[in-house]
């Protein structure tokens, strides 16, 4: 079976698939299906119940949470891709450097994977956020930054496994160099698990994206984002619910969407690693 | 088995210079200066002050010279002084936090252990059982759940709704009047939320992990042999089996120490907990460097305890590795 057959018989990784594809219609058309200005407050109906008017409610400033909601969607998008993006170019390069070349500059990059390792990286994250301002690049960054060591180690190993095959020592044998074997015969038969990698790798980052806003350190309002409206539920925790509940409950289903996806590219990509 | 304790131990020492170099870079290389805040909304605050709070607090040496004088510190024992209002040594604002963290930290590997090992167990001896379904659910959900909502989620329904559990702090106001064992009840009763949101993160890893192995272990040969020998499957299981499966996820455990002290931040923050990870928050936010530093090395060093430990039982453990 191909690629595509395999995903398509998988309902599993097609919902995961709808989920994600749900968001991006979501984020792309956020201004035509927010039905309020995310930014209007309206301070005769603060903390409104959910109702027919308000489906999710409103915020301590009257704002309408659905609206927000809808715009708060762009942000983990942003995040999820960039931050990842990120941490899976540095983790490529690294692990690519250190799998074929071996050696001592293999010993050197591991060993600083290690070192990176140890941190609690929500530590890490903590620590370098807060002492530059906190804006929604720097949390990208920030975020990338502390999250390529899984996608070393994963692109060392393949590249460990596949730089003794035949079709390598072919290509060395025509006269190609280092860096075409790299990038054109070894790295497109990494390219699956790369794959796995980054879409797992969104999950986790609009996962912290969205603690590190709920702690204010990360998206700043009045931008919304859904874990600075969980901010607000916190504060507003023996009265407002609703600001609580589907925040997170768009977080959970997103987090869900991605996971179920990547588990789905790689069930279909590699069916030995199927569970 | 000493010489591999000390040869673990030696190693530890280099790994944790570099992680106390990167630190350091990170944190001053930054451009907010800690000072700034103390001086910034300040307008009495002269440029010649500036300069004095920074040569105060050895900010305005060279960044090398800064780390040396820290290591030197270091090696006595001293994590230096905080910036905060309080001026207390670092050492001592940490010591007396860290007793609460690592209790809660704790006892959420001990929950973690008790539940999630029978479960994927059970889902691994049971495959494709509703059972097996049921937790392959959960656990995924599991995955996904951001631990601070469901914080939230837990305070609402059980702290206000029901008003069955305390949602902050650790000690009730009326606690100098307790017995000692209403005392220790009204601790636990306020543990109790904190200690399941810290465990529940790892729960849905380790059983996933346990059952995964358990489903490995059942297909080798000496299961197959314990079976034809004619031992019941109580004792194939519980005796040949568990045993064999539960050695790699003594590693698990030790490499989800960080994911548990990282996440301490969190549930301290919302449960109002007094422990390292409420300070790391506020020395954040007030950008107070020596605090700072002391609380990422030791989180570091907490780390590596756990993964040396994790490895030490591994070696005791399975006779296999002690050999080789």
């Amino acid at each position: 079976m191909t690629f595509w057959e395999m995903f398509y018989k998988n309902k599993l990784a097609l919902a995961g698939c709808g989920i994600v594809a749900l968001l991006f219609v979501v984020s792309l058309f956020a201004p035509l299906l927010a039905p309020y200005d995310p930014g209007a407050i309206d301070l005769k109906n603060v903390l409104a119940p959910p109702s027919a008017g308000h489906w999710f409610g409103t915020d301590q400033l009257g704002r309408d949470v659905l609206s927000r909601m809808i715009w708060g969607a762009r942000i983990s998008l942003k995040v999820g891709f960039v931050a990842t993006g990120l941490a899976i170019l540095i983790g490529t390069i690294l692990g690519a450097v250190a799998g074929y070349y071996g050696g001592w500059i293999d010993a050197l990059i591991m060993r600083f994977v290690d070192i990176m390792l140890c941190f609690p990286t929500f530590f890490l994250i903590l620590a370098v956020i807060a002492f530059l301002e906190p804006s929604i690049w720097n949390i990208m960054i920030v975020i990338g930054l502390t999250g390529w060591m899984g996608v070393t180690r994963l692109v060392r190993a393949d590249f460990i496994s596949l730089r003794e095959r035949d079709f390598v020592t072919a290509a060395r044998a025509i006269g190609a160099g280092d860096g075409r074997i790299i990038f054109l015969h070894i790295l497109p038969n990494a390219l699956a698990s790369i794959l796995v990698a980054a879409t797992l790798g969104i999950a986790g980052a609009i996962l912290t994206e969205s603690a590190l806003s709920f702690l204010g350190i990360g998206v700043q309002p009045p931008t919304p984002s859904w874990g600075n409206i969980l901010t607000a539920g916190k504060d507003n925790i023996d009265i407002a619910w609703w600001l609580s509940l589907y925040p997170g409950l768009a977080i959970l289903i997103t987090v869900v969407g991605y996971n179920l996806l990547g588990e789905g590219i790689r069930d279909a990509s590699d069916p030995r690693l199927k569970r | 088995m000493t010489r591999y304790l000390i040869k673990r131990i030696l190693f530890m020492i280099p790994l944790l210079l570099g992680i106390t170099i990167i630190c350091f870079a990170v944190m001053h290389l930054a451009p907010g200066k800690p000072t700034d805040l103390q001086t910034q909304m300040n307008p009495k605050a002269s440029a010649e002050m500036k300069e004095r709070l920074l040569s105060l607090y050895e900010l305005d040496k060279p960044l090398h010279v800064q780390y040396v004088s820290w290591l030197k510190k270091l090696a006595r024992g001293d994590l230096g002084t905080s910036f905060s209002s309080d001026h207390r040594p670092v050492a001592d604002k940490i010591l007396e936090r860290l007793p609460i963290t690592i209790l809660i930290n704790v006892l959420s590997l001990l929950i973690i252990i008790a539940v999630a090992v029978p479960i994927g167990v059970l889902s691994a001896v049971y495959q494709d059982s509703l059972f097996d379904k049921v937790t392959a659910v959960v656990v995924f959900v599991g995955f996904a759940v951001p631990t601070f909502w469901l914080a939230l989620l837990l305070m609402i329904f059980f702290g206000i709704h029901l008003g069955w559990l305390p949602i902050s702090g650790l000690r009730s106001l009326n606690y100098e009047y307790l017995s000692t064992w209403a005392q220790l009840a009204d601790l636990a009763g306020h543990l109790v939320l904190p200690v399941f949101i810290s465990a529940f993160g790892g729960l849905a890893g380790l059983s996933r992990y346990m059952r995964a192995n358990m489903l490995e272990v059942i297909r080798q040969d000496y299961i197959l042999t314990a079976r034809a020998k004619g031992l019941s499957e109580r004792q194939v299981i519980y005796k040949h089996a568990l045993r064999n499966a539960l050695l790699p996820a003594i590693t698990i455990l030790g490499l989800s120490v960080p994911g548990l002290i990282g996440g301490s931040v969190i549930f301290e923050t919302i449960f109002a907990i007094p422990g390292m990870g409420q300070l790391f928050y506020m020395s954040v936010m007030a950008r107070d460097y020596p605090t700072v530093m002391g609380i990422l090395l030791i989180g570091a060093v907490l780390t590596l305890l756990g993964n040396l430990i994790a490895d030490v039982s591994y070696a005791v453990a399975d006779p296999r590795i002690r050999i080789s």
